[in-house]
Formats: structure tokens, sequence, C-alpha cells
């Protein structure tokens, strides 16, 4: 695929803008692109959303059924979190079943919904043991320019926010909202050249070294994280990574509402 | 001004561009005598020719374009060169202005590495050849490559050159343009950045008009702050 | 078709449950170039239908073996995805995906010069994000918009909609309510200028005489959909008008180009690098 190799020039270039502490669209290191979130956008869904952050683009749909719980959580509701990298998005993306980076992609996400206790799976129990609301959170990529575990968990949160348990189609009494505890948002940063770039573009992605991702709740604490590339990371840029997502998390907290 | 048309008239697939007097020409067909548009474009009539000039799609190599690839691949004795369309295209060591032994090609030439050929040969089913046997095509380095739809080329250049003179004479960066649709500058970084602009703006401005004056405007404004 | 024709669905002045006439089409809504990595793009909504396709190409073809050295190849997938009906659908493609998908493709191959890339493939992907009955009707109306966006060589752009029968009266373009419980479905897809139908399928029950209505209904739809189709086009490419003082757009081959490249060895500043 053609854009699969980047060019020497396009490496330099970026290279060098990052030693003047430039980046390629004019952002601060620790600027994020506009980020826009639009929810309730598919009405067949309990709750959906449509998430931009710059030209990548993500749509999330949370559908809820009844079924059966596992039997180690008897009394808990069940969370499936479920990412597309659909060709659509990229010239680079292909049909077929999920490969290794759409299952990261899904598992990052997860765990920050999961570990934070966003949801309150106890209170999606309808009878212990027998009966709880499965909830399937299924993210489609539409467009991708880079960083889509902040787009797809920032349209999942959002998605499960705007979320309504359709108990009444299951002769459960009336529908009420999805039982929320917190806001987890994750910030990602990319490591090139030993410089740190928040909310990576494309491009930038293709010239990284080291990606960490870091959700926080909405006391600032950490939730789950992941590094991910080949390369490395110093223990001073992990915690510089952390406060900024401590910091910009709070500031992306208030756009989801 | 030799039969000229001036006005910028969009065309979709499928509009009746003439029914009778002009002759078909490119980006059209024929259908019951008229003359049809093939694609989106700009309707254009020249010499009683009536065009389509599009605004998108991708490039196809014709013999003598110069364009600028990016190394794909390597064998023992070619490169596969991404010529920025649906065609690989084949570079032989014998078309490389160096003595290069078998096997030994990526001592030249490495993935990624981005070069200024020239398309040698196509055939009927679009194999395509390129060649960096000429003077002047080599491999570029430093600088900055911008991709743009190569159907916008023609508007860089603008008539006579004007355009790309007037974006090299306001920015100081040495400009390459390749057919293709990538175009290769250099110069200091944030003079770069402008020429990117300008370019930018002409890419998804190609349709509108008094593109020069605005492009003009623009860069004019930028290096008037400067001073 | 459920068959159930017991359920009312048209009332005795001849209004569907949604507020429409028999031959009314539900709102339609078209936007071309939505999305920034595809070579063109489009977006629908009929009704509660919305649909997203995407082009890709003329590109290389793979797999090597699909190549044709005669023509490109048009690859079309249709895909719901999980969320756009009401019981969440499995994601990946099923059976019923599979021939819609085949069946777009081949209609969209008739429209497309597809021996201007011999090799190629140009891949068209339909994603439906809510579905209403007639996604793929919605889909084809939005892939060969998405076509045209992409500056694909083409004779025309082709719309496409469903005729059905409900309480035994020809409807067109019929709702989710009407599909679950009509009679007949009849998506069908032309060429408006020339009456070329290109997609056509059809289960339910009609007469000679429903279809003939059918169809007549049908074309009339198409018509009125291609000018939304092109609409969308016009608005996505709108010319800003002004003085059309500006030099004329260079020809692309009739004459060679003033500048086609910046040769280096015009430049002095070149050999001192080398």
């Amino acid at each position: 695929m053609a854009r699969s190799v980047v060019s020497e020039i396009k490496r330099d270039h970026i290279h060098k803008l990052i030693a003047d502490g430039h980046r390629v669209d004019g952002r601060a290191w620790d600027e994020f692109r506009n980020i826009s979130i639009q929810t309730n956008v598919v009405e067949t869904a309990e709750g959906s959303s449509r998430v931009k952050i710059g030209n990548t683009e993500v749509i999330v749909g949370v559908k809820m059924t009844v079924g059966e719980p596992f039997s180690d959580t008897p009394n808990r509701g069940v969370l499936t979190t479920n990412a597309e990298l659909i060709p659509m998005a990229s010239p680079n993306f292909e049909s077929g079943p999920p490969d290794e980076n759409s299952i990261e992609l899904a598992r990052v996400v997860d765990r920050g919904i999961r570990e934070s206790q966003m949801i309150d799976l106890e209170k999606l129990c309808v009878e212990p043991g027998k009966k709880v609301w499965i909830n399937f959170v299924d993210i489609y990529v539409l467009d991708f320019d880079g960083n889509l575990f902040d787009a797809c968990s920032l349209g999942a949160v959002a998605a499960i926010k705007s979320a309504i348990v359709p108990a009444s189609a299951h002769g459960l009494g009336e529908d009420y909202p999805m039982p929320i505890t917190c806001t987890p948002i994750s910030v990602t940063a990319v490591q090139i050249e030993n410089s740190i770039l928040v909310d990576p573009s494309l491009d930038e992605e293709m010239v990284a070294a080291a990606r960490l991702t870091v959700t926080t709740d909405d006391n600032g604490d950490l939730r789950a994280m992941q590094k991910g590339l080949r390369g490395a990371l110093t223990v001073e840029q992990i915690k510089t990574i952390i406060d900024t997502s401590r910091r910009l998390g709070s500031e992306i907290r208030k756009l989801v509402g | 001004m030799n039969n000229e048309s001036f006005t910028r008239e969009l065309v979709l697939p499928g509009d009746v561009l003439d029914a009778g007097t002009m002759k078909p020409g490119e980006g059209t067909y024929v259908d019951d005598g008229k003359i049809f548009a093939a694609m989106l474009g700009i309707k254009s009539v020249k010499s009683n020719f009536v065009n389509v000039i599009p605004l998108g799609g991708r490039y196809i190599p014709a013999p003598g374009d110069m364009i600028i690839g990016k190394v794909m691949d390597i064998g023992p004795s070619n490169w596969l060169i991404d010529i920025f369309s649906p065609y690989p295209a084949p570079l032989h060591v014998n078309e490389v202005p160096w003595r290069v032994e078998f096997g030994d090609t990526a001592r030249y030439l490495g993935v990624g590495d981005t070069l200024l050929a020239k398309v040698l040969m196509v055939d009927e089913t679009k194999r395509v050849q390129v060649t960096m046997k000429e003077q002047g095509l080599r491999k570029l380095q430093g600088g900055q490559i911008v991709e743009i739809a190569h159907s916008k080329v023609p508007r860089v250049i603008g008539k006579n050159g004007s355009m790309i003179q007037m974006i090299k004479t306001y920015t100081n960066c040495r400009i390459f343009i390749g057919q293709n649709g990538r175009i290769w500058m250099d110069g200091n970084m944030e003079d770069m950045a402008h020429a990117v602009q300008a370019i930018k703006m002409i890419d998804e401005g190609a349709q509108t008009l008094k593109l020069t004056e605005r492009v003009k405007e623009f860069l004019e404004s930028v290096y008037r702050k400067e001073e | 078709m459920g068959g159930n024709s017991d359920m009312k669905l048209i009332d005795e002045n001849g209004i569907r449950t949604d507020g429409r006439k028999v031959d009314e089409l539900r709102p339609i809504k078209i936007e071309a170039g939505v999305l920034k990595n595809a070579d063109g793009s489009a977006y629908v909504e009929v009704g509660k239908n919305k649909v997203l396709a995407a082009v890709y190409g003329p590109r290389e073809c793979h797999p090597r073996h699909m190549q044709n050295p005669a023509k490109a190849i048009i690859q079309c997938r249709y895909n719901m995805i999980s969320f756009s009906v009401s019981d969440r659908k499995r994601p990946g493609p099923d059976r019923r995906s599979v021939e819609i998908s085949k069946l777009i493709s081949e209609a969209l191959d008739y429209v497309v010069f597809t021996e201007n890339y011999p090799r190629t493939s140009i891949d068209v992907y339909i994603e439906v994000l809510q579905a209403n009955a007639g996604t793929r009707c919605a889909g084809l109306t939005a892939a060969a918009v998405a076509l045209a966006d992409a500056g694909i060589p083409m004779r025309d752009i082709v719309p496409s909609v469903a005729v059905g029968k409900v309480n035994d009266t020809v409807v067109l373009d019929l709702n989710k309510e009407e599909d679950n419980y009509g009679q007949a479905d009849l998506p069908i897809a032309m060429i408006p200028r020339t009456g070329e139908v290109l997609l056509m399928q059809m289960d339910g029950h009609l007469t000679k005489a429903e279809f003939d209505l059918a169809m007549e209904m049908g074309v009339k739809a198409c018509k009125e959909i291609y000018e939304v189709q092109k609409d969308a086009l016009r608005r996505r490419y709108a010319i800003v008008n002004g003085e059309s003082e500006e030099e004329p757009m260079e020809e692309p081959k009739d004459e060679p180009m003033e500048e086609p490249m910046e040769e280096p060895k015009d430049e002095p500043e070149m050999t001192e690098e080398d």
C-alpha cells in the first residue's frame, strides 16, 4: 500500500520541525486538534455519538439487550467493546475480521470505561444470576487521521452517557438513563526524537517511536494506561504525559457535558 | 482569443455539452449524436473541441511526464516506484545515472527515498517504466513534499509559469512540480510553510475565479507583516 | 414481505402512516465530499435511513489475481453497522450484504468507463448508519455521488429507489413498517436520461398491471432523486461567481504546459549541492 511507506523527506521534515519546537500543523506540543462531539446520531441505538478530533472521525453506538450474567459476577451487567477499522476510513485499512490493531484499540477503550466503573453495572442487574443488561459498545472508524485511541474513547464515553436503558421494550418498567458514575477521558501522546506530542496526527504517528495513552477519572486519578509502539519512554516523559493527561482530561471532560 | 470559452461552468457526468456543431474532446463521450460530460469538471471549449477538465481523479502516467516518485520496494536489478498513481512504476538499473552491480540496488536508492524521474513508456495495459537517465533527474533530499490533485498542476504553474514564479519570488523557495501532483520544495521552514499554504489554496480553490489575485493577496499579507 | 395485508397502512384518503401520498418520496438529503481520506464520498438521508458511501481509486488491485488487463474492476462492500437496526447485528458480512454488494457493483460497473484504467480496482464502500427500509437504494444513490465526487469517468449518475405494494396499493419508497407488512418490494436503479435499468429485484406479489404502475412511479422518482444528487455535487464544487476576467484553465493535454516541471538545470543553485 502506497502510503504505508513514509518518505524520508517527510520524516526528516517532521523531525526538523520538532527540533525547532514546531509541529506540522502549527499546534503546541500539548494542544489537541478541534474536537467535536454529537450525540444521539442514530435512533436505532440506545445511545450513540459521532466524534471528530481534527480529521479523525468515529461513530459509536450502544446497543442493550437482556441476557445472562457471567457466573463470577452474577449481579452485574455485562460490557462488551468492539472496534471496527473499516476500509472506508483509510486506504490502508482492509475488510475482514478485527486485526491486532483494532483489538488493542477496543481493549484500551474498554479498560478506561471498565476500570473507572463509569457504568454502574450493579444497577444493570435485573435478576441476580439470571438476567442482566448486556451492553454492546460498537465503534466504527469513519475517517482516520491519527489518534484513534482518544477519538474512540471519547466517542464511547459520549455514546454511553447518552444511552437510555430500553426497559419498557423488555417489559421491565420504564426506560431510564444509563447509570453513570464518572467520565473517564483518555489522552494520548507520542514520543518523537525525545519530544512529547499530544494528540498525534497520522503523519506524526507514522514517525513516532513510542506512544502512551493515559485515562483519568473526574478526580484526575489514573484508571488505565497503555504504552504502544516499538520505542521507549523515560520515566520523566511518562510523568509529563500523565500530568498533561490529567490537565487536558479535565478540559475535555467539560466538552462531554 | 482563439475561440476559448471564459466561463467556468461546472459539469457533471451525463450533462449534455453540445448537441451539434462541436467535436468531442477530453473527458467527454458521444451518445445519440450528442456530446456528454464523462466526468465531473469544468467545461472548456477550444478550437471547436469541447472538453471537461477534471477537478480531481488519479494521475495516469504518459510518456515524457516529469514526476516525483517514492521508492516502495527494492529488487536486485530494479526499484519499485510509487508515482502517486494507480500504477506503480519499476525503475530498472539501466535507467539510473549510476553503474549499479546486480544486487547492489539498495546502496543507491532506499525504501522511502524520493526522486525526480521521467515516464519512459506506458504500454496498453498501463505498465509503466520510469527513467532517471536525463540531465537534472536525481534523488531529492531535504525540503518538503506536498501532494495535490494532479489535475490542479496546471493551475499551480499558471499561465506561462506565472503562478509558481510568484510563489517562488515571495517565498524564496526552490520548487519542483511533478506532473503527478507531487511538489517538492526547499527553503527556510517559515517560507516553506507559506508556500505550502499558497499551494493548498490553489488545490482547494482551483475551480474558483480570481485565484491568482487571491494567492497574491495572501502572499503579500504574510510578507508585508514580516518586513 | 410479511404479506399481512390486514394491517392498515393507507387511510381512506390515500395517506400513509408517515403522512405521505402513495407516490411521494420520503424527504431526501445528500451531501457530497464528507470524508477526508476517501477520494470521493457522500452522505445520504432518505427518511430515517442514514448512509455513508466512500470511493477509493482507481488504485492498484489487490489481490492481484483479480486484476483485469483490459479494465478496472469495481469492488463494492455494502455493510450495515451493528447498531443501525433494532436488534444488534453482528459486525461483518452476512449473505444478504454479500448479495447486495454484488448487485451494486454490477450496477455501477455499467456507468463507469472502466476501460480507462486497466488492472486497477475502484473500491466502493457503503456503510448503513441507520436503517429504515430501502438501504440498498440509498446506498447506491450515495455511491454514485461518491464516484462522481472522486472524479471517476462515468456515463451518468445513478439514482435508486424502491416501489412496493401495501394494502393492495402500489406505493413509492417503502418505509420500515410498509416493508415489514407490505405485499411486494421492487428496488430499482436506472439512468433517467436513457431509461436503462441497472438494478432490479422483486419479492412479494405483483400483477402485471401493478408492475407497470410501479415502474412508472419508480422512473418518475428516480428523476427526482437524480436532481438531488446533482444538486449535492454542484454545492460541493460551487464556483465562486465573480468577474470572469481571469485566464482560462490550462488544457491538460491538447497543448503542452508552459512549464510542466521546474527543470533543475535552470536553477543554478541546484548544482551547488551535488
